[in-house]
């Protein structure tokens, strides 16, 4: 069986990112436009994404964008807001749970 | 046929809700119950049911068709079952692979998912899946050999079928939250020749009821008596890999055990955070010692306290 760790080493292309989240390599580069996702190598403008290596949380990231995109009927503008939203929700939450564990007697 | 489904019961529409009614409850539920936005238990679930029942009774078509089914007690009516074929041409953004057995009965394994698929390159390739795999920080500190249960669409003679399937996956010692893990070929199988989609395993670590988890590093709350921080001293603490001796130094609050966290290449560390917890009985001997206590300190406590 072919398996793979996504450690921080390895490297998305742009194919894998597309068949991860079922969309054109279009949507993958509107995301990039919108800064919703970031190459870790090559230049982030429209023309180079041949050249696009992702790091492994771009994945989920994707997904997460192309099911709010798709599900919900969402424009990219929100989903990159939902998606700093959601991450800022996440931290807030990890932080609360932090402390009050850190706290609780 | 097995098991109805009562679309318009879970979207909360009457009988005959119109289409805009339709409309407006399956947004505010897909709002509700989507998998990235929701608090809700079993929002997954709910979320698919929902998407179902809209992708039905949002086609005139299906949900005539529907209707009739429903009006006969939810058997096919006579002559329309078996070979009743839902000819497609509606636009859906659903994934026909998730929806119930009762669903492909109904629609026949002629429904796919539509659009989604023609703007697809490659459009025979199977879907990607996606699963959650989740580990105590115990099991993550060990590593070791788990088996993952999942559902996993087939295709079997004309339609999408939910099968059981074990995977076996080995976990590296030190794992931590939201590694995830590729398999090749493991997800929905193509179509029309085309490869199978891969399979996505996400490690989830279930919260520690002592410890919290930040990437490789190991938090711990340690209760100390007072003069345990004031003049230091020798206590024993639990790490993930046993107990340990550990010195508290003079007057310090936090102390790092280097290398006592999660396994790796670098290992992370455990912290320990020492709070300061006062004995809950006092005897007369120990009264005689606070009191030349307070006699003896010279610091007020509350001389940079600003309100």
């Amino acid at each position: 069986m072919n398996e793979q760790w996504l450690t921080d080493e390895v490297e998305i292309t742009l194919r894998e990112m597309c068949e991860a989240c079922a969309m054109p390599a279009e949507f993958i580069e509107a995301l990039v436009r919108h800064g919703v996702l970031e190459p870790r190598v090559g230049r982030p403008r429209t023309g180079h994404a041949a050249q696009w290596r992702f790091a492994p949380p771009a994945l989920a990231r994707a997904r997460k964008a192309a099911r709010l995109n798709r599900d919900l009927g969402i424009n990219l503008a929100g989903v990159a807001l939902a998606l700093d939203l959601l991450d800022e929700l996440e931290q807030t939450r990890a932080e609360l749970m932090r402390i009050s564990r850190l706290q609780r007697r | 046929m097995e098991g109805f489904n009562d679309y318009y019961a879970i979207l909360g529409v009457a009988e005959d809700a119109s289409d805009e009614e339709i409309k407006r409850a399956y947004r505010r539920l897909a709002r509700k119950y989507h998998p990235d936005v929701s608090d809700e238990e079993d929002a997954e679930a709910r979320f698919k049911e929902v998407g179902e029942a809209y992708e039905v009774l949002k086609d005139p078509e299906k949900r005539a068709h529907y209707d009739q089914v429903k009006a006969y007690g939810g058997s096919p009516p006579p002559g329309a079952g078996g070979d009743w074929q839902f000819s497609g041409g509606g636009f859906t953004d659903a994934d026909a692979a998730q929806f119930s057995e009762f669903f492909h009965d109904l629609f026949g394994g002629g429904f796919e998912g539509g659009a989604r698929r023609s703007y697809r390159s490659y459009q025979s390739r199977g879907e990607d899946l996606r699963a959650h795999l989740a580990l105590t920080l115990e099991e993550a500190y060990r590593g070791g050999e788990h088996v993952v249960h999942l559902r996993v669409p087939q295709f079997e003679g004309d339609r999408f079928v939910q099968r059981d399937k074990k995977l076996k996956v080995k976990v590296p010692a030190g794992v931590t939250d939201g590694r995830e893990l590729r398999l090749r070929g493991q997800g929905a199988p193509g179509l029309g020749g085309g490869a199978a989609g891969d399979l996505y395993l996400t490690i989830r670590l279930a919260p520690h009821p002592a410890y919290v988890v930040e990437g490789k590093d190991v938090h711990l709350t340690v209760p100390v008596a007072p003069w345990e921080v004031v003049l230091g001293g020798k206590i024993e603490v639990p790490t993930l890999g046993g107990r340990v001796k550990v010195s508290v130094p003079r007057g310090e609050r936090n102390l790092r055990l280097k290398g006592r966290g999660l396994p790796g290449d670098p290992p992370g560390d455990q912290y320990l955070h020492f709070d300061v917890t006062l004995p809950s009985q006092v005897g007369d001997a120990e009264l005689a010692h606070w009191q030349a206590l307070a006699a003896a300190s010279r610091e007020d406590v509350r001389a940079g306290w600003r309100v």
